[in-house]
């Protein structure tokens, strides 16, 4: 009720790509990754012929920053600035639980787009972002909210590529939103401090770590979930061709980390790092 | 028509041990990673300071665990026994203690409320405590009785529309926490266990006062102290049940709430074979990984087939609990084999640790103090072990 309803238009949806599994336990990283090492740590193994990592039998779960853009498109929906949340994930069957944390976490419906095997392998932020673009378009949605990244292949790209598909405007590394008439005001982690800026929609926004703490899903809303509907589709029923154009040549792990020296004055720092060509 | 088809109808139960329904998937999975989170990292502290987890009971009681069997209407999650079941073990998982002050709300505080309670007590008695905001207790040992529940001698005398109470109890878990307790009192001891009944009081309340924290070898972070009851006095209204009841209310109370201890039970158990399985990786000894160690690779198996077992026995007694068939033999078989697993995988757990087992700096020695107390309260597995036989020779009869 009051003015913050009545300025946003009431056809506004915003769609989550839950899509980029996060990998519990790789070995070799810390901070926001490390934490998220369950005590069951499974170690993450590049195959023996250097193609991929091994995904068999590893714990999969919803990318960290996805849960936020979960979180803040759910936040936004009880403010009542917006109608309607709607989870996209594309992948095999599997997300669908994905998809049905998002539903427990809050949002109204799910979108399963359906890709396996070798397609499955070969899909990145391109395709994805077609598919995400076919789809805004589709449920015209107003406000189209992804994580940053992916955790386990960083490539921070797939909003960006998004945005520029659909020519819309672009958020990105948000660390608040707010929806100010028609238009949405974004606060932004960048390299220098924080930039504010105002954009219109539709648009995209991406999820940084700071924006929100993701809820735990309640018992129940877990039960509510159940109900709730998940569509299927098909990349070709969008119309998008989700062929690579990119070949992954070779996956090695990262070199085992070295025993460091002490030393024992300034010069003698200076001296080793030239002696190893450092400086 | 087809026989196998109303077979396979009837096994849905079964189906269940096999595979959980989606719900109860992410259900556990959600209190799987709120346990490894928020309880995890904390829990060493919480048995240190012996300090009571308040926040984490309030974000639970947000996540509609403190009252999973209560409904939606009354402030609860609306959920099953095996959900309950779930959610205990990989609470406990996290923190035991935390999970002891979760099981005692659920199933010995809203339990008898829940299903001998009338409206009005549901709403005045239930509905506050589904928050986690306050929790409630259960006050039916005494000093001169636990096993012997038909001894009690708390006393109850009528006094025109209030009901005096007077006695001790012992032992009861979220005393020093707890915004209410179930009292079991005799009105009339001649009448032996048909002369206890159940009744409601609030805490603090005049008349009811506190003995001092048990200093506890586990669990420390849950309280447990006596509660003293002198001349206190609590409406005609607060009697839960029919008069004379109280002994049974008591004791079927007590069968579901096995169920919750058997689930503690299993996840201090799981912790203790993450734990050592996670060290049988890392440790090396003679060249190699001590997993590779026929020694430690039997003592792991055990400890799986300890922990499967008792798991599968826990969701049965629930199965057959949510489905209301008859389930006092499967709850105690239940809490029997997981408390004993609990003991069994902590001390084993220590001892695949060696010299890193037996301090502070690795879980390992809590998880054997925690698991302790499990083969104890909520029925000792001697009175486990008379329930199933006195069960099972009533089968052999018939």
């Amino acid at each position: 009720m009051g003015s913050s309803t009545s300025l946003v238009p009431k056809s506004v949806t915003a769609a989550i790509n839950a899509h980029g599994f996060g990998y519990f336990g790789c070995p070799h990283t810390f901070g926001q990754v490390g934490y998220r090492l369950k005590r069951t740590e499974q170690y993450i193994r590049v195959k023996p012929d250097n193609s991929s990592v091994v995904t068999d039998g590893v714990k999969h779960s919803m990318n960290p920053f996805c849960e936020i853009a979960v979180e803040e498109a759910v936040k936004l929906k009880e403010k009542k600035l917006i109608k309607e949340v709607v989870a996209v994930s594309c992948g095999p069957q599997q997300v669908q639980e994905t998809i049905r944390t998002a539903l427990a976490m809050g949002a109204d419906r799910g979108i399963h787009v359906e890709v396996t095997g070798k397609d499955y392998e070969t899909l990145g932020p391109l395709q994805v972002s077609k598919i995400m673009a076919a789809l805004a378009k589709k449920e015209e949605a107003q406000l189209v909210i992804l994580g940053k990244q992916a955790i386990d292949d960083d490539c921070n790209q797939t909003g960006q590529m998004t945005a520029a598909l659909l020519d819309w405007p672009q958020g990105t590394f948000a660390s608040e939103l707010s929806l100010e008439g028609d238009k949405i005001k974004v606060v932004r982690e960048i390299d220098g401090g924080l930039e504010t800026i105002k954009i219109n929609t539709p648009a995209v926004v991406t999820a940084d770590l700071r924006l929100n703490t993701p809820r735990y899903a309640t018992l129940p809303n877990i039960m509510k979930a159940k109900k709730k509907k998940i569509a299927n589709v098909k990349p070709a029923d969008l119309g998008v061709d989700i062929t690579s154009r990119l070949e992954v040549l070779r996956v090695d792990e990262p070199p085992q980390r070295q025993a460091g020296m002490k030393v024992e004055t300034v010069d003698d720092l200076v001296g080793k790092l030239k002696e190893a060509g450092m400086v | 028509r087809h026989p196998l088809g109303s077979c396979l109808r009837g096994c849905r139960g079964l189906s269940q041990l096999a595979e959980l329904p989606d719900t109860h998937q992410l259900l556990r999975q959600t209190c799987r990673d709120y346990a490894d989170r928020e309880l995890n990292p904390i829990a060493a502290r919480l048995d240190k300071e012996h300090s009571y987890p308040a926040k984490q009971i309030q974000e639970l009681g947000a996540m509609g665990v403190m009252a999973i069997e209560v409904p939606e209407e009354l402030g609860g999650a609306g959920m099953d026994y095996l959900a309950y079941s779930l959610a205990m073990e990989e609470i406990s998982r996290g923190c035991a203690s935390t999970g002891v002050v979760v099981s005692v709300n659920n199933s010995l505080y809203i339990g008898p409320i829940l299903k001998f309670g009338s409206e009005e007590q549901k709403q005045q008695w239930i509905t506050p405590f589904t928050t986690g905001e306050k929790v409630g207790c259960f006050a039916l040992s005494e000093p001169g009785n636990g096993s012997d529940a038909g001894a009690a001698s708390t006393t109850a005398r009528q006094d025109g529309d209030e009901w005096v109470l007077n006695g001790t109890k012992a032992w009861i878990t979220n005393s020093w926490d707890a915004s209410a307790t179930v009292v079991f009192a005799t009105t009339d001891k001649k009448l032996k266990h048909k002369g206890i009944s159940a009744f409601l009081v609030p805490m603090p309340h005049p008349g009811l006062s506190l003995g001092k924290k048990e200093d506890k070898l586990g669990i420390k972070a849950s309280s447990t102290a006596n509660i003293i009851l002198e001349d206190c006095r609590v409406p005609l209204g607060n009697m839960l049940g029919p008069r004379g009841a109280g002994f049974k209310i008591a004791m079927q109370t007590l069968d579901s709430g096995r169920i919750g201890i058997a689930a503690q039970a299993l996840g201090i158990a799981q912790a203790s074979l993450d734990c050592a399985a996670d060290y049988a990786h890392k440790r090396t000894a003679f060249g190699s990984p001590i997993g590779k160690l026929q020694a430690i690779q039997f003592k792991l198996a055990d400890m799986a087939v300890a922990i499967e077992s008792a798991r599968l026995l826990t969701w049965k007694a629930s199965l057959l609990r949510d489905a209301k068939k008859p389930f006092t033999k499967e709850a105690a078989m239940a809490k029997l084999a997981a408390s004993e697993a609990a003991t069994f995988c902590s001390h084993q757990a220590i001892q695949v640790l060696g010299g890193m087992g037996y301090v502070a700096d690795m879980p390992a020695e809590r998880h054997y103090r925690d698991a302790r107390i499990t083969e104890i309260y909520e029925g000792t597995s001697e009175i486990q072990r008379l329930v199933i036989a006195g069960q099972l020779l009533k089968e052999y009869q018939s």
